[in-house]
Formats: structure tokens, C-alpha cells, sequence
């Protein structure tokens, strides 16, 4: 394949081999970041709480008015949730995962700690918490009914035993076994005994690199019957049955006491839809942006490379009357794409590794894996090539007459 | 002479249908993306009270003993975003500033008065009286409650519009009471359509760019109550949180939102001495063991401090402003295809004595005219990308998403200064063309 007449016709032509090699540069640069965001961004919204989700619902519950006896009301609440037939347990708690709001405390390795060791999220759950949550305990054992005590929403005692996710063990006590050393929480004198380690357990934050976003696994669950005005009830259903469970719970709710409002019902997997509603959103509409932007420059391509065949119709014309192919010809104009193409590509893979330097800096994202570039490149190329297919079929259909043509 | 290359730039583009409408596309689809990002951008960092917002200031005091050296107000620093209990007090009793408020949220039951309506939820504030003149609150019936009011820790609301349409079917309810936590507050005034983006005075509420309050009740009120906030309470520093209302009280953990009104910069620098003069009485008291920073920030400075234009708002912007460059590379190269595949029409009209200038502007038409419909085309698709986001993102930021006569006057100013730039270079090539070369048989 003569290189030499393909490169003087596109020495003619600068401007426009020019112009399509850097919208593939630039198309590349921004198809790269963008499928690493998309990437990034779905596998977060998939990243597993450490709760066996499926078949549990919250409902959030606020009392009407200003009742002194949260406590049996929660009581009441409570007893009547777990002797529900599609019930398989249930508890009330602060906060949840993917519930987007919660407490944090530090929690340190010795009590007169100021910074802490780790931050980590604090959750309320009596003893049917880790059965109700499904999160699977790996040391240690549950909290046994003794154990968990009366607390009110002001109160700031400290519980009698805490069960902390294996992450924030590995990070404070680095390897060696968390059942039975005393974890302190900042500002708190007294410590308090790890009865438990769970295998994980996430923060209720889920934002990329939002609050929690450095602590993600860190939580410690504190047992406590939780009574307030304003709290989440966590409930197991049967699986199949979780639709009429939650029907059957609001209503044995509401028939217990009127005075209350049921501020939101859902089932955890419309909690996780809801939480990760704006990544999931970026991802998709980033995805359309690459679409749309590969249509672009494969239309430009198309039209740039039919004007070149129409401009060089006597040519192509001399050559098919001198004895070359339609297969020679259409294989002329691929070649002239391909070196257009490498050279915009090329490009393409140094402007999209400035692009995601720069935006580490600028947005503090991670840094792409050399793997997108490579694979990008590739599929840019072959997508000019098939591009300049159909306008090189035109031009191998061009008759050999037209040599013999004058004008 | 200008219909006439109107009339001929209408009738080559015309000619080849496929490649205009290829140039009109690509301009459109450019514009109708980068003024999707751009208007979602806008909305997100539009100053939300531009009649107030350099008059209108938060104080912040370093409470936890973090902040080693000052900083200006517009470089990020450590100091906590809201104030103690006891700072709010002290900062409102000393009354400094001409209008002044601490502030916070609560998430309260409210029980219509009729019966049969079920209880509901409503997201309320707890402000002083000066909360509405301060911030420039149109009221639809009624007015603020008097100073007396909030000394009094009567039982008063303000409601809003909706909340009044809802209860009250939309008529004048001053006087008419409600039932919020089991106590009667009585209706003082109702607010007409109100809604700053962002909710700057309050950034900690996870509802910052959705809808604002329901209700605002007297913080005195509140506070006798015993009204649990329902924003952020934050006691990372030694906070030394005790149990119970009281012990939030006396804690030194942040919770309370603090706007003053100051009118001019001589009043602002007198401020902050008394803030700094603040301090330095409280470390003298005994409260703390150094001397607490402090600062003070008016809206635009707070809104950039509070980095209230998320990451993916900044990228959305870019990756779409690149997109319109490569549809202004591709609209150029089919421009160049298409003046050029005419270069034989022009060199006659170059012999017949048409001037350089003549064909320079024919282009220029041509190309504006493919600019015009490419902003009508790229309008159409911004309406859908908007309406697309609008779905797609959480309520937090599809508020925002909304198009307006500046943003409609940006998108076709912008698709055709995009149309003429990409024009340039083929109208420079038209220009050189040589009547001669082309009148020869080819």
C-alpha cells in the first residue's frame, strides 16, 4: 500500500485531516473520563451495606403533640410490629444505612485521646438488631437482652457493651482480635467493653466523597431500646410477603394510636435507589454525552470524507481506468482514515490523561487506569473506520469513464 | 444587498439538505447540551438575594480551640459553621447590628383543626421577628409578629402560602390557630411565594435547594418549648454534652444559625471588632483556655466557603463546554466541505466582479443563518435536557433546573457566535479563491 500519494492528497487537504483528528482527540479524552466516572459511580451505588436487604422496610415515625411516655409508646409500637405473621423481627433505632443522616463520634484507643482514631457511625439497635439487619457477625457474640438499656433522645449515657464492623476493628486494633479490648468515644471518660464484631456494616452516608466518604465501613452499633419523638423502626419481613407486611404494619400502627405520622415508608431497596438517585443520574447522563459525542464526530467524519471523494472524482476516476480495484480504491480512503485516525487518537490518550490530571486536582477524583485509554483508542479508531466506509464504497463505485471525461 | 445574499445563502444551503442539516445539528446538539450544564451551573451559583447579599453576614467562633491563625473570608478555614447556644444568646442580647437573628430548624406534627384531616409532617424555623425584614420575605396576609412577641415567647406562626392553601383553602388566616406538638399557635401573617436558591441561611438543612419552611414560629418560643432542632447538631469539638435540653444548652456544641443585617462597611468593621471583643471576654471569663478566631462572612463569601456548587455540577459544565467545541470543529469542517465543494460557483462570481468583501460576507450570512436555526434546534433540546435532569436528579438539585429569559438570550447568542467562529476559517479559504484556477476545465 503506497503511503506517499495518500500523504501528499492530505498534505492538499490540512485543514480538514487536521480537524478531524483533533475531534478525535477530544472525543476520545472526554469518552475515557467519562466511562471511568460512569464506572466508578455504578460501582459505588452497588457497594453491599453489610444488611441482607432484600425483605426489610423502615418505617419512619414521628409522635404527634408532646407525649411523656415514649418509652411504652415505643414499647407498645414494638410488641405489636413483632407479632405481626409476616413479621420475622424488628427495631427501632437513630439511623440506617443509605438513610443519608445519622450520628458520628470518634472512636479512639485510649480515653484521653482529643483527635480520635477513627470516625466512626454510631447506631442504636436492641438485641433483635443484628437478626433484623442480617448483618453476619464474624467474632463475638449479639447483644444479650441485659444489655440493652432505656435511652431517651437527649441522653448522652454511654451504652454497657458496643459491637463495632470488622474495618474499624482492623483499624484500631490492627489484626488482633477486638472481642473484649474497651473502645473509648471522644469526650466520653469511660470506655466500653467490644462484645461483637460484624463483618461490615457502612456508614448512613453514601455521597462520593461526601461526609462519610473516608469512613465508610466504620460503624459501631450501642444497644439501647431507643425512645423518641422522631425515630426509624427497622422491620423484617417474610420473603415474598414484605408488600402486604407493610401495609398490615402501618395500619396495626395507626389502630394502636392515631396521635402520629408515619413521616415515610420504604423498603430498603428504595432507600438504595433514592440514595444513590444523583450518582445513578450523572452516570446516565454522562453516557448520553459520550453517545451523542461519538454520533458527532462519526457524522463529521462522514461528511468530510464524502467531500473529499467528491473533490477527487477525476482522480479516483484515472486510477479505476489504469487498473486499480474497487477494492484498492475503497481500501485507499480506509488507509488515508487510519493515519487521520492514529494521529487524532494519539493525541487523544495524552489529552485524556491531562484531562483526568487535571481533574484530580481540580475535583479530587481518582486517577484513570491506563486500561480506558487503550480500550477507548481502540474503539474510536474502528468507529472511523467504519465512518469512512460507506463515503470509500461511493468512491469505488466511481466509473473509470470519467477519466476519459473532459471536466 | 443584504436580502440579496440572504436570498442566496437561504438557496445553497438548500442545495445540499444533508450536509446543512449535518452543520445545523451538530450546533444544536453543542448548544443544547453546554446551556443544559451551564443553566443547572448558573442556578447553582446564582447569588439568591442579590439586593442584600453584601449586606447580609454570618459570624462563626472557633468554640473548639481548632483554629490556629486567622484567615481572610474568602480562604476555607476550620471554624465551626453554626454557634453555640450560649454565643447566640450573648451575640443577640449585646445587639450590635442593626437587624439581627439566630436561627434553627425543627421537624414538628401538625394537627389541623379539623379532626377528620390527618396529622402531618412540616419542616419549620425559629427565628426572631427581624428573620422576614432581613431577608426580604413578601408577605401575602399579615405582617411579622412584633418585637414584643419574641419576649413575650408568645405562640404565634408565619405560614407559608402553600401551608395556607392547604389548611385554609388559600384564605386571609391571620387569627385562625393550629395545633403544632400539642400547643396552639395563632397565625400571624402569611408569606407569599418565597424561595431563595440556595437556602444560604442555612446550609447544615438537607433541604438546601429544595423547598423552604412551612412555618416559622419565635425562637423564644421554641427554646421554651424544648423544640429538638432538626438540622445538624454538631459537637465535634470538646463539647462537653451532658444529657437532656439543658445540657444541649450549656454545651458547646453548634446548632444555631446566626444572620446579621449590616448596612455599610464601617458598620461591618465595627462588627467584627465587637466579635473579636466577643471572644477575648470569653476566654477572659474562663469559658475557654485560648483565645477563639472569629469571622465573619456575607453571603457570597459563605456560599463559596460552604462549596455549595457540588463537583459534578463543575464537571458537567466542562465536559459539556468540550463537547461544543468538538461540535464547533465538525460544524467547521462541513462548513469547509461545503464552501469549498462550491469554489467553481464562486470563482464565477469573482470574475463576474464580485469583490473579495462580497463573497467573505456571503459566507458569514450563511454561516450565521446556519447559527440561528441551530440555536432554535439546540433551545428545543435544551428544554429536554433540562426536563431530563429534572427527572433524573434528586429533588435536591431539580429545583434548579429552569430556563429563563437570560438563559434564552445566552443560547442563541452563543450557537451563533459558535456558527460564525466555525465559519471563519472556510469563509478565509473562500476568499483566496483564485477566479482563475477555477474557470480553467478541470
Amino acid at each position: 500500500m503506497e503511503l506517499r500519494p495518500i500523504l501528499s492528497a492530505m498534505r492538499r487537504n490540512k485543514v480538514g485531516a487536521i480537524l478531524i483528528a483533533v475531534q478525535m482527540a477530544i472525543t476520545l479524552a472526554i469518552l475515557c473520563n467519562s466511562l471511568f466516572i460512569v464506572q466508578q459511580r455504578l460501582a459505588s451505588s452497588h457497594r453491599p451495606s453489610g444488611m441482607k436487604e432484600a425483605d426489610v422496610f423502615v418505617i419512619t415515625n414521628q409522635w404527634v403533640g408532646n407525649p411523656t411516655d415514649l418509652a411504652a409508646r415505643q414499647q407498645t409500637d414494638m410488641d405489636a410490629l413483632r407479632s405481626l405473621p409476616g413479621v420475622l423481627g424488628a427495631y427501632t433505632t437513630n439511623s440506617f444505612p443509605l438513610s443519608n443522616g445519622g450520628q458520628t463520634e470518634g472512636c479512639s484507643l485510649r480515653p484521653e485521646q482529643a483527635t480520635p482514631t477513627a470516625r466512626c457511625a454510631a447506631y442504636i439497635a436492641d438485641e433483635q438488631g443484628l437478626s433484623t439487619m442480617g448483618v453476619k457477625l464474624v467474632a463475638g457474640r449479639n447483644f444479650t437482652p441485659a444489655e440493652v438499656t432505656q435511652k431517651a433522645e437527649g441522653d448522652q449515657k454511654l451504652p454497657v457493651a458496643v459491637i463495632i464492623t470488622k474495618e474499624l476493628a482492623d483499624t484500631l486494633y490492627k489484626g488482633q482480635p477486638a472481642v473484649g479490648k474497651t473502645l473509648y468515644i471522644t469526650y466520653h471518660g469511660s470506655g466500653i467493653p467490644i462484645v461483637g464484631v460484624v463483618e461490615r456494616l457502612q456508614v448512613p452516608w453514601v455521597g462520593a466523597g461526601g461526609w462519610g466518604s473516608t469512613f465508610f465501613g466504620n460503624s459501631v452499633i450501642a444497644p439501647f431500646r431507643y425512645a423518641a419523638q422522631y425515630s426509624h423502626y427497622v422491620v423484617r419481613a417474610k420473603p415474598g410477603l414484605i408488600g402486604a407486611t407493610m401495609e398490615a404494619a402501618r395500619e396495626k400502627l395507626f389502630d394502636i394510636n392515631r396521635g402520629r405520622v408515619v413521616v415515610k415508608m420504604q423498603t430498603m431497596a428504595e432507600a438504595r435507589t433514592e440514595a444513590y438517585r444523583d450518582d445513578r443520574g450523572l452516570a446516565l447522563v454522562l453516557c448520553v454525552v459520550c453517545v451523542v459525542l461519538l454520533a458527532v464526530t462519526a457524522f463529521g467524519i462522514v461528511g468530510l470524507t464524502s467531500y473529499w471523494v467528491a473533490q477527487r472524482r477525476r482522480q479516483i476516476g484515472i486510477r479505476r481506468a489504469l487498473g486499480a480495484t474497487q477494492a484498492a480504491i475503497v481500501r485507499y480512503f480506509q488507509t488515508e482514515n487510519f493515519i487521520i485516525a492514529a494521529a487524532g487518537v494519539t493525541l487523544g490518550v495524552t489529552l485524556a490523561i491531562g484531562l483526568n490530571l487535571w481533574m484530580v486536582n481540580t475535583f479530587e477524583m481518582e486517577r484513570l487506569h491506563l486500561g480506558y485509554p487503550i480500550v477507548g483508542a481502540i474503539f474510536v479508531l474502528i468507529l472511523g473506520q467504519a465512518a469512512a466506509f460507506w463515503p470509500a464504497l461511493r468512491a469505488a463505485s466511481i466509473s473509470p469513464a470519467l477519466a476519459t471525461r473532459a471536466a | 444587498m443584504f436580502y440579496y445574499h440572504f436570498g442566496l445563502a437561504v438557496r445553497s444551503l438548500k442545495r445540499n439538505v444533508l450536509l446543512t442539516s449535518l452543520m445545523v445539528a451538530a450546533i444544536g446538539v453543542g448548544i443544547g447540551a453546554s446551556m443544559t450544564t451551564l443553566t443547572l451551573f448558573r442556578a447553582m451559583s446564582a447569588d439568591p438575594i442579590p439586593d442584600k447579599s453584601s449586606r447580609l453576614f454570618t459570624p462563626q467562633i472557633d468554640v473548639w480551640g481548632k483554629v490556629k491563625s486567622q484567615t481572610a473570608p474568602d480562604e476555607p478555614d476550620k471554624l465551626p459553621t453554626q454557634l453555640t447556644y450560649t454565643d447566640a444568646v450573648g451575640l443577640m442580647d449585646a445587639h450590635p447590628a442593626f437587624r439581627q437573628t439566630a436561627m434553627y430548624a425543627i421537624d414538628l406534627g401538625l394537627a389541623p383543626s379539623n379532626p377528620r384531616l390527618q396529622s402531618f409532617q412540616v419542616h419549620a424555623r425559629a427565628v426572631y421577628r427581624d428573620f422576614f425584614a432581613m431577608f426580604d420575605v413578601p408577605f401575602q396576609y399579615g405582617v411579622a409578629w412584633p418585637a414584643g412577641d419574641d419576649s413575650a415567647h408568645s405562640q404565634v406562626v408565619v405560614i407559608t402560602r402553600a401551608l395556607n392553601d392547604r389548611l385554609f383553602a388559600g384564605t386571609n388566616s391571620v387569627g385562625q390557630t393550629l395545633r403544632l406538638k400539642n400547643q396552639s399557635y395563632r397565625v400571624v401573617g402569611v408569606l407569599d411565594r418565597w424561595q431563595p436558591l440556595p437556602r444560604f441561611y442555612d446550609l447544615e438543612d438537607k433541604h438546601q435547594f429544595g423547598k423552604t419552611e412551612d412555618v416559622f414560629l419565635p425562637l423564644t418560643r421554641a427554646l421554651e418549648s424544648h423544640l429538638d432542632s432538626a438540622g445538624g447538631i454538631n459537637c465535634s469539638g470538646n463539647s462537653n454534652l451532658q444529657s437532656g435540653w439543658d445540657g444541649l444548652l450549656r454545651s458547646e456544641c453548634v446548632w444555631l444559625q446566626f444572620w446579621v443585617e449590616l448596612d455599610n462597611s464601617a458598620d461591618a468593621l465595627r462588627y467584627r471588632q465587637f466579635l473579636a471583643n466577643y471572644a477575648a471576654e470569653q476566654q477572659r471569663s474562663g469559658r475557654f483556655r485560648w483565645l477563639p478566631l472569629t469571622q465573619l462572612r456575607d453571603v457570597r463569601q459563605w456560599l463559596a466557603y460552604s462549596h455549595v456548587v457540588t463537583n459534578e455540577a463543575r464537571l458537567l459544565v466542562v465536559v459539556s463546554f468540550s463537547f461544543l467545541l468538538v461540535c464547533l470543529l465538525n460544524a467547521m469542517g462541513l462548513m469547509l466541505a461545503k464552501i469549498m465543494g462550491r469554489a467553481r460557483d464562486i470563482g464565477v462570481r469573482r470574475a463576474l466582479g464580485a469583490s473579495r468583501r462580497t463573497i467573505v460576507a456571503q459566507c458569514l450570512i450563511e454561516a450565521a443563518v446556519v447559527g440561528i436555526v441551530g440555536a432554535f434546534l439546540g433551545l428545543a433540546l435544551t428544554l429536554v435536557g433540562l426536563w431530563g435532569l429534572r427527572s433524573l436528579l434528586s429533588e435536591r438539585v431539580a429545583g434548579l433546573a429552569h430556563l429563563d429569559m437570560t438563559d434564552i438570550t445566552a443560547a442563541v447568542v452563543l450557537a451563533l457566535a459558535a456558527a460564525v467562529i466555525a465559519g471563519l476559517y472556510p469563509t478565509w479559504r473562500a476568499s483566496r479563491v483564485q477566479p482563475a484556477w477555477q474557470l480553467k476545465a478541470q
